[in-house]
C-alpha cells in the first residue's frame, strides 16, 4: 500500500509544522497550503487522500475550501477534516452541511490526529 | 561543575598525555580539538600572568595560557620549541602551552582513580584524577574547566 | 524536527502576528476600517490562539480567546469601535504581546495590566466565552457519502465549450487559471484563449472582460462543469461548440503570459490578495558564519594586497587591476552579507509604542506617540540590544519630559504631549532620535543636582553641553523623588553603557521649556569599525576614528608637566590632559622618546590626548570579540586581525578616558576646567 498523502491547509507556520510533523512521523505524506486558495490550487495537482484545512485563514477560508473541493463530483468522497480552534456549533453545522467530514478542535492530541487520518483515508481506500 | 570527570558513558576514555614543567599530565581528549606549534601572541593589557596573550587561529581570537604558570611550575623556558593544545571547554576555546604531547592513552573508566590530594578551599583544583599507565608511570589529569576559569575572569 | 524548532517558528510566527496585530490596530486607530482590516486583525489573535494551544501556553491561548471573542464581535458588527473599545484592544495587544514573550522567556510573571484588560475585554465580549481548551479534541460527524441525488454516469460526456466570463469575474477576484485547474480537478480539460474580442487600445474598457476561452474535454459533461462552477454562478456564460479542432494544452499555452498583455485579467492580478512577504528564515548561526568567514575574505584580501604590494609592481600592472577587482568585490560581498543581518526597526518601534502607552498610563498623562524611519534597517543584533535603552529613555521622556496637563496648560502648549521615535541614517551611520515637546532639561537643577550629590566639585564651571552629559553619570538622577516609572534604579549612565558596547554613542538637545532630544548614534554594522592603527608598547592596537578628533605632534614646548605623572598640551590656546596609552593599559611602557599626540572626544573626560609611539595606517578592521573566549579587558573593546595574520586590539576610548581618571594617571572630571 503506498504512503497516504494529506493536504493540510492553515496559514498558521506553526500549525503546519505541527502537522506536517506529526504526520511524518507516522509514515504520512504532507502538502501543506498557507489559504484556501493555495489549498485549492495544490488540490488537483495530485490525488490526496485526506484533507486537514483551518476555517479562519486569508484569501479563502476553510469552508471556501470545503465547497471548493465538494463542487466536483468525484471529490465528493475526498474525507476533509476541520482542524480549527473554533467550536461553536454554528460553524460545525455550516461545514457539515457543505460536506466536512469531520471536526478537530485545536490543540489536537497528535496520536487522535494521525488516527483520525488513518480513519477516514482507510475508510476511503475500502 | 567539571566537565573533565563527566565520564561518557562509555567503558573507554581517552587521553592525550603531555608535558608541563618537567612533570607529566594528561587531558582528557574530548577537550582537545587540536595541537599546533607555537606562533606570536598579541599581549592582553591586565592579564594574569598566566595568560601570554591572544593568536589568531582561523579567523577566531583565542588566548593562550602557559600551563606550567598555572600550575606554579615557573614560566615555560622556551615557547618556540612548545606546542600549543588547542582545548574548548563550555564552548570557549583556549590554547594551553605544554612543553610537548607524547601520545593518546586508551584508558577503561575504572582505572581512573580521584586525586587523593585534598586542595585548600579556594585555591584551583586542576587535577581530577590519577591513571597509571603500562610502565608504573603515574599521569595527572587535569581539570581544564579550571583553568578556563583562572584565564580570563580573574585575570 | 524538535520541539524546540517547532517553538522557534512559533515564537517568530507570533512576532510576525503581533507586527500585523499592530499594524491593523494603527490603521484602525488612523481611521481606516474595513472587513479586510478588522479580518486581519482578528486572524492575527486567532492564529496565536491556535498555535499556542499546541504547545500548552495556557495563560496566552485563554487571553487570546477573550480578545478574540471581542474582535469576532467588532468582526460581525455586534460590537461598534467607539474610542474606549480601541483602546482596549490596543491595551490588548500589548498584553498579549507580553504575554508571548513571557512564553518565550519561560518567565511565569503576569503582565501587570493583564487582569484590568482582560476584564475590560470580558466586559465586550458579552457573555463571559469558555476557555475551548477542555473541549473534547475531536468531534466526528461521519458524511453519507452514497445516497446523494447525482447520476454518477452521465451518457454523453466530452464535448468542447466557450466560457466567457463577464466582468464581475475579474472583479470578484476570480483568475481563469485557478478556475480552469479546478476543472481538471474533474475530468480531462485542455483550455485555449481566444483574443478575437479583445479591442484596440482606444477602445478598451480597462473594467471590461474580452477574452473568451474554450474549454475542450473528453469526459466532462455540460452538468459537471455547471456544477463544478456553481459557485461562479451568474458570472460567466458556456455554451457548447459543436465542430473539434485540435487545440494546445493548457500547459503549452499558459494564460498568464496573455494575461499580461490584456487588460481584463491584469485586473485579476489587483484583486488576487498580495501574497504575504516573501521572506526566507535563516539560522542565525549560518549567517554569522558567513558574516565572519567574509571578514576573512577581507583580511585575507589584504593579506594579498600588502604581499603583492611588496613585489614592486608596475602601478598599471595587470596584477595590481586584478587586485583591485578583487578587493572591490570581496567589499561588494562584505556589504551584501552584511544587509542580511539588517532589520526594520519596525518591530522594535512598535514595542516602544507599548512602552509610551503604558507610561503615559501608569503617569496620567496624555502623549501622542509619533514614530517615523520604521522602514529604516539596522543590524539584527543591535534591534535587539536597543530594545532596553529606548525602553528607558522612552519612559524618561514620558515621565520627566513631558509635563502634566496642567503643566502643559500653563505654559500654553496643547494639553497632549507629543513623543517621536525617529530612524534614519546620516554618514555611514543609524541614529535614532528620541524627542519629546516637554520641559526641557533644567541646567541649573541638574547642576545642583550634581553638585549635591559630590559628582562635580562646587566651584566647577562647565559647559552647557558638560551640564547635559551629566545626567549620564553614574549614580545620577534628575527626579527629585523617584517615581514608580523611572525610578528602578536604572539611570542613564546604563543606558549610555550600553550604547556605548554597541559602538554607538548618545547626545542630548535641549530647549529649556520646549523640550529634549536624545540621538543614539550606531555603526551601520557591528562588525567592521574605520580603525588608526597605531603602536604602543611594542604593540600594534587600533582607535575608533569615530572617537578621533585629530592627531597633533606639538612642539616640545606645548608638552607641560602639571604633576608628577601629569602632562598637559597647548593646543589652540587650550590645554588638554594626556593619557599615556600605554600605561593606561598596563603595559610597562618604555619611554616614549617621541611621541604622537591623538585628540580624542570622550564623554566623561572631554578631550583627551592619547599618547602613542606611532601611527601606521587607517583602515577598515573586521571586529573580533574577545568575550566569547576569553572576557573582558577593561581598555578594550574587541581585537581584530591586521593584514598579516596577528591580531590587534580595539582600543575602548571611553574606557581609557575612565581607567585614566581611576589611576590619577590622567584627569577627571574635576579637572574640566582646564580644558574648558
Amino acid at each position: 500500500m503506498s504512503k497516504l498523502c494529506v493536504l493540510a491547509i492553515d496559514d498558521s507556520l506553526t500549525i503546519r509544522r505541527l502537522v506536517s510533523h506529526t504526520l511524518n512521523d507516522a509514515g504520512i505524506e504532507v502538502v501543506t497550503a498557507c489559504d484556501g486558495v493555495e489549498g485549492l490550487e495544490k488540490f488537483p495537482t495530485r490525488r490526496f487522500d485526506t484533507v486537514i484545512t483551518d476555517i479562519n485563514m486569508p484569501n479563502l477560508d476553510g469552508f471556501g475550501v470545503i465547497e471548493g473541493i465538494r463542487t466536483a463530483k468525484q471529490n465528493r468522497r475526498v474525507p476533509v477534516l476541520v482542524l480549527t480552534t473554533e467550536s461553536s456549533g454554528a460553524f460545525r453545522d455550516r461545514a457539515r452541511s457543505l460536506g466536512a467530514t469531520g471536526w478537530i478542535v485545536k490543540p489536537f492530541d497528535e496520536a487522535a490526529l494521525v488516527d483520525t487520518v488513518r480513519m477516514v483515508a482507510g475508510r476511503r481506500r475500502s | 561543575m567539571s566537565n573533565a570527570t563527566a565520564w561518557a558513558d562509555d567503558d573507554v576514555v581517552e587521553f592525550v598525555s603531555l608535558t608541563s614543567g618537567g612533570q607529566a599530565f594528561c587531558v582528557e581528549i574530548a577537550h582537545v580539538r587540536e595541537i599546533r606549534r607555537w606562533s606570536e601572541v598579541t599581549s592582553l593589557p591586565h592579564a594574569s600572568p598566566s595568560v601570554l596573550g591572544v593568536i589568531n587561529l582561523r579567523g577566531a581570537v583565542i588566548p593562550i595560557v602557559d600551563l606550567s604558570l598555572c600550575l606554579g611550575l615557573g614560566p615555560s623556558p622556551s615557547h618556540a620549541r612548545n606546542v600549543v593544545i588547542v582545548a574548548s571547554v563550555n564552548s570557549r576555546i583556549f590554547g594551553i602551552l605544554v612543553g610537548s604531547v607524547s601520545e593518546i592513552l586508551s584508558i577503561r573508566r575504572d582505572e581512573v582513580r580521584k586525586n587523593p590530594t585534598q586542595m585548600k578551599e579556594n585555591e584551583p583544583n586542576y587535577i581530577t584524577g590519577l591513571l597509571t599507565v603500562g610502565d608504573g608511570e603515574m599521569l595527572r589529569i587535569l581539570d581544564l574547566t579550571e583553568l578556563v576559569i583562572q584565564g580570563p575572569e580573574r585575570g | 524536527m524538535s520541539m524546540e524548532s517547532l517553538l522557534e517558528t512559533f515564537f517568530a510566527e507570533c512576532e510576525e502576528l503581533i507586527e500585523a496585530l499592530s499594524d491593523g490596530l494603527g490603521r484602525l486607530a488612523a481611521g481606516e476600517s474595513g472587513d479586510d482590516l478588522v479580518n486581519a486583525i482578528f486572524r492575527a489573535v486567532h492564529s496565536i490562539k491556535g498555535a499556542g494551544g499546541a504547545f500548552g501556553f495556557e495563560d496566552l491561548v485563554s487571553f487570546a480567546h477573550v480578545y478574540e471573542t471581542v474582535l469576532d464581535r467588532i468582526r460581525g458588527c455586534l460590537l461598534a469601535i467607539d474610542a474606549e473599545v480601541l483602546r482596549v484592544i490596543t491595551r490588548a495587544a500589548d498584553v498579549l504581546a507580553e504575554l508571548v514573550e513571557n512564553a518565550q522567556n519561560e518567565g511565569s510573571g503576569t503582565p501587570s495590566a493583564l487582569a484590568q484588560v482582560r476584564s475590560a475585554l470580558e466586559g465586550y465580549a458579552g457573555v463571559a466565552p469558555a476557555a475551548p481548551l477542555h473541549e473534547p479534541s475531536l468531534d466526528f460527524a461521519p458524511m453519507a457519502f452514497e445516497p446523494i441525488s447525482f447520476d454518477l454516469d452521465t451518457p454523453e460526456s466530452g464535448g468542447r465549450w466557450r466560457f466567457v466570463p463577464d466582468a464581475t469575474f475579474y472583479r470578484n477576484g476570480h483568475e481563469p487559471l485557478h478556475i480552469f485547474s479546478h476543472l481538471r480537478a474533474v475530468g480531462d480539460l485542455k483550455v485555449s484563449c481566444d483574443f478575437a474580442e479583445v479591442p484596440s487600445l482606444d477602445g478598451l474598457d480597462p473594467d471590461g472582460s474580452y477574452l473568451v476561452w474554450e474549454i475542450e474535454s473528453s469526459d466532462l459533461t455540460e452538468d459537471v462543469i455547471q456544477q463544478t462552477l456553481q459557485f461562479l454562478a451568474g458570472l460567466y456564460e458556456l455554451s457548447l461548440v459543436e465542430d473539434t479542432v485540435v487545440i494546445p494544452d493548457v500547459e503549452d499555452q499558459p494564460s498568464r503570459p496573455v494575461s499580461a498583455d490584456t487588460p481584463a485579467p491584469a485586473k485579476t492580478a489587483n484583486a488576487t490578495p498580495a501574497s504575504p512577504r516573501a521572506t526566507l528564515r535563516v539560522d542565525p548561526e549560518r549567517v554569522d558564519r558567513l558574516i565572519n568567514t567574509v571578514g576573512e575574505l577581507i583580511i585575507n584580501q589584504s593579506v594579498i594586497g600588502q604581499k603583492v604590494g611588496g613585489l614592486g609592481l608596475e602601478q598599471n600592472s595587470e596584477l595590481l587591476s586584478a587586485l583591485e577587482d578583487y578587493r572591490y568585490l570581496a567589499r561588494e560581498i562584505q556589504e551584501a552579507v552584511m544587509s542580511i543581518r539588517a532589520q526594520p526597526v519596525k518591530p522594535l518601534f512598535q514595542r516602544m509604542a507599548r512602552v509610551v502607552r503604558e507610561a503615559a498610563e501608569a503617569t496620567g498623562k496624555d502623549v501622542e506617540f509619533v514614530v517615523t524611519g520604521e522602514g529604516t534597517e539596522i543590524d539584527k543584533t543591535l534591534v535587539e540590544r536597543l530594545a532596553d535603552p529606548l525602553t528607558h529613555m522612552l519612559r524618561n521622556s514620558v515621565d520627566h519630559g513631558i509635563e502634566t496637563v496642567a503643566g502643559r496648560a500653563e505654559s500654553g502648549k496643547t494639553p497632549v504631549g507629543t513623543v517621536r521615535l525617529s530612524a534614519f541614517h546620516r554618514s555611514g551611520h543609524v541614529v535614532i532620535e528620541i524627542s519629546d515637546d516637554g520641559k526641557g532639561l533644567d541646567r541649573e537643577k541638574i547642576l545642583a543636582s550634581a553638585i549635591g550629590k559630590g559628582l562635580v566639585p562646587e566651584d566647577a564651571r562647565l559647559s552647557e553641553q558638560e551640564i547635559d552629559n551629566l545626567l549620564f553619570m553614574p549614580g545620577f538622577s534628575t527626579a527629585a523623588e523617584v517615581t514608580n516609572l523611572s525610578g528602578r534604579g536604572v539611570g542613564m549612565d546604563v543606558v549610555k553603557t550600553a550604547i556605548t558596547s554597541m559602538g554607538g554613542r548618545v547626545t542630548i538637545a535641549t530647549e529649556f521649556g520646549r523640550g529634549t532630544t536624545f540621538s543614539i548614534i550606531l555603526p551601520l554594522t557591528l562588525a567592521v569599525l574605520d580603525g588608526m592603527v597605531v603602536s604602543v608598547a611594542e604593540q600594534t592596537m587600533v582607535l575608533p576614528i569615530s572617537g578621533i578628533v585629530e592627531t597633533i605632534r606639538p612642539a616640545r614646548k606645548d608638552v607641560k608637566s602639571v604633576g608628577p605623572q601629569e602632562d598637559v598640551i597647548l593646543v589652540r590656546g587650550s590645554f588638554v590632559p594626556v593619557v599615556a596609552l600605554g600605561k593606561a593599559l598596563g603595559f610597562a611602557s618604555p619611554h616614549q622618546s617621541d611621541p604622537t599626540y591623538i585628540l580624542v572626544e570622550t564623554e566623561s573626560s572631554g578631550i583627551l590626548a592619547l599618547s602613542v609611539d606611532g601611527i601606521w595606517d587607517q583602515r577598515q578592521v573586521v571586529i573580533k570579540s574577545l568575550e566569547g573566549n576569553y572576557g573582558n579587558i577593561p581598555g578594550v573593546s574587541a581585537a581584530t586581525i591586521l593584514g598579516d595574520g596577528k591580531i590587534a586590539l580595539i582600543v575602548d576610548i571611553e574606557a581609557i578616558a575612565q581607567l585614566a581618571a581611576s589611576t590619577g594617571s590622567g584627569p577627571c572630571l574635576s579637572e574640566q576646567g582646564i580644558v574648558a
